[in-house]
């Protein structure tokens, strides 16, 4: 019996007690008890509709009435040589690279800048924490406003100091990275504060030991705070690539992909052949295509954090 | 770094900046300690990073700023890019009334705060109980299970709207509370984060409450959770404020507007009516105020949140 598992040579004052209850944790193992709820849910809403996914990936089940058939490997090897796929592929991709610099670098200035113990604390971190706050459906609006070309903030503050507006989320070669300044404005704040909680954590005994050897500021950053901050650094750097692949909410609200797809990631290709296209087993293969390269660029990334701490 | 309420204005004459900085933050020790100990102590130094942070507030304030700005304009002044910072018929409070007359956004905050709470509570409670599961039972499997749960925080919920629509579907269950509540509750992630949690508290507690007597429901309810309430906070927020501005899934699940969220119906509101730019930033004004009211209030216990999940320890 593997309640007798749990902890060997506790006093089994429990054998004793009777009633449902008693009887229920003599045939199940209590512990298996307590993890049955999310389990049940973890089976209903994880593993179900992934097995599902895959299946509805190998059929040609749409929103449309008719029943599905199975169709092998076919939406596979048309998402293979679905160019826009790939494109959509190459903007999670880019935007991933774009995003992830900034929300790890402007949060650690942030962090180190705010940690400094000038005054206002709480009004800086409300400054930079503030937006994360805000819902997805509220950025969207916000930043149409602000990028709005002949009303918009950001032109008129260019025209203030003499330049020209752009036409921020309408224009090819600049849309994305219009998304990217909104993201980064909007989830910054995040990053912000797990740097800032790693800061507390360094020991303050470092910083004395530091100053006892007569290290400036500088050394004391480089030597001592950055090279505390390192692990801290890495997890985040693992946590805002995972997120920035999955971006969809903002880009689809800014520019629901465009102009001319320039801005469509992943997430967004599959919700338009999935939920506007009607083709849902053409979304579930791609879902699964963009899963497994995730998984990948998941080992790729373990593999070399595991070799860097080596 | 006393919490007595000393007159400091004598005080503030004193020369070294170390007690000046530690005065900042009087009466709230926890939050921030050792001052000055990255950026040092010269007044050059402090004053290149108070005007660094200036600009950089200055970036992360003026968009809101600007958009409360616009909520109180009129929809003439808000359109005209002559006036576009003082308004040629000041400030109204049309934009405010005209989105309450409405009445959907009232309609999309409570459905918002019904969900998240939803999610929240359902997440929490069953996360809680398998992560004493994992941390302090035996079970054949558990190891195994424990395995599948971590491998599946890679999976992106984003990934998995096709599947949960069809089984939306095939439950009947579209345009449904249930079947937006539902599919958010699995949170492996705080499975993970609980369970190391409850690995740090001593096994001694636990022993002496079996000598009482104390069956794995007593130890979990009377032991594990009231030492655990700081990070059953923590992991309450963090459910909370994603399961509150979650886009994809409800925005998939529903198309009822009666049981839209706020992030969804927000901006269903905007294709709908046309570009009213006061009423817009009205309604965005009102759609962020409970959470940023929240964290002016609770700001302290939100970022010591961050530490207490473990994500920002070593």
């Amino acid at each position: 019996m593997s309640t007798h598992l749990a902890s060997p040579g506790r006093p089994r004052a429990d054998r004793t007690a009777t009633g449902l209850g008693a009887t229920l944790r003599r045939v199940v193992p209590p512990g298996l008890l307590f993890a049955l709820p999310f389990l049940v849910l973890f089976v209903l809403f994880m593993l179900w509709p992934m097995a599902q996914g895959i299946w509805m990936s190998l059929t040609d089940t749409s929103l449309s009435a008719h029943d599905p058939s199975f169709i092998g490997l076919d939406n596979y090897t048309e998402a293979f040589g679905d160019a826009e796929m790939w494109r959509a592929m190459g903007h999670t991709a880019w935007f991933t690279v774009v995003s992830t610099v900034p929300l790890v670098a402007v949060a650690l200035a942030m962090a180190l800048l705010v940690y400094t113990g000038l005054p206002g604390q709480w009004v800086w971190r409300l400054a930079f924490f503030a937006p994360y706050l805000l819902p997805v459906g509220v950025i969207g609006l916000l930043w149409l406003w602000l990028y709005q070309p002949d009303l918009g903030l950001y032109n008129h503050l260019l025209q203030a100091v003499g330049l020209d507006g752009y036409a921020w989320l309408s224009d090819e070669s600049i849309a994305l990275y219009a998304i990217v300044i909104a993201t980064v404005w909007w989830t910054v704040g995040f990053n912000f504060l797990l740097f800032l909680a790693a800061l507390q954590s360094v020991p303050d005994h470092l910083y004395e030991a530091a100053a006892l050897d007569g290290a400036g500021a500088w050394r004391r950053l480089w030597h001592v705070t950055l090279p505390q901050l390192r692990r801290i650094t890495g997890v985040i750097t693992v946590l805002q690539i995972l997120a920035s692949l999955k971006v969809f909410d903002q880009v689809y609200l800014l520019t629901k992909g465009g102009p001319n797809g320039s801005t469509r990631p992943v997430v967004e290709y599959l919700y338009d052949m999935g939920f506007t296209g009607y083709r849902l087993g053409y979304a579930s293969a791609i879902s699964y295509i963009f899963f497994a390269l995730i998984v990948l660029a998941s080992a790729v990334q373990f593999v070399a954090l595991r070799r860097r701490e080596k | 770094m006393t919490s007595t309420d000393v007159p400091t204005r004598p005080a503030r004459r004193t020369v070294s900046p170390l007690p000046a900085a530690r005065r900042a933050h009087r009466g709230r020790p926890a939050v921030q300690r050792g001052p000055n100990l990255t950026l040092g102590a010269s007044r050059l130094s402090r004053t290149l990073a108070l005007a660094a942070l200036a600009v950089m507030a200055l970036f992360w304030l003026l968009p809101m700023a600007w958009a409360v700005f616009t909520a109180f304009k009129s929809e003439q002044d808000a359109s005209d890019p002559l006036h576009w910072i003082w308004p040629q018929g000041g400030f109204t409070l049309d934009g405010f009334r005209t989105v309450i007359e409405r009445g959907d956004l009232p309609l999309w905050m409570l459905n918002s705060f019904l969900i998240a709470a939803a999610v929240t509570v359902v997440t929490v409670v069953v996360s809680a109980m398998a992560g004493y599961a994992f941390s302090r039972t035996l079970f054949r499997g558990r190891r195994w299970l424990f395995t599948v749960t971590i491998a599946s925080i890679l999976v992106p919920p984003q990934l998995l709207i096709v599947p949960w629509f069809q089984q939306m579907l095939t439950l009947d269950l579209v345009d449904t509370y249930a079947a937006v509540i539902l599919p958010q509750t699995v949170a492996p992630v705080m499975v993970f984060i609980l369970k190391k949690h409850f690995d740090t508290i001593p096994r001694e507690l636990e022993e002496a409450a079996r000598i009482d007597g104390a069956g794995h429901a007593r130890i979990f309810w009377s032991v594990m959770l009231p030492l655990s309430r700081p990070m059953l906070a923590a992991v309450s927020i963090f459910v909370f404020i994603g399961a509150w501005n979650n886009f994809l899934w409800p925005f998939v699940s529903t198309s009822d507007p009666a049981l839209m969220t706020l992030p969804v119906g927000i901006t269903a509101v905007k294709d709908a009516y046309g570009v009213n730019y006061a009423q817009t930033m009205a309604s965005s004004v009102l759609a962020a105020l409970p959470l940023v009211l929240v964290f002016v209030f609770f700001q302290r216990h939100i970022v010591k949140s961050v530490a207490t999940t473990g994500l920002g320890g070593q």
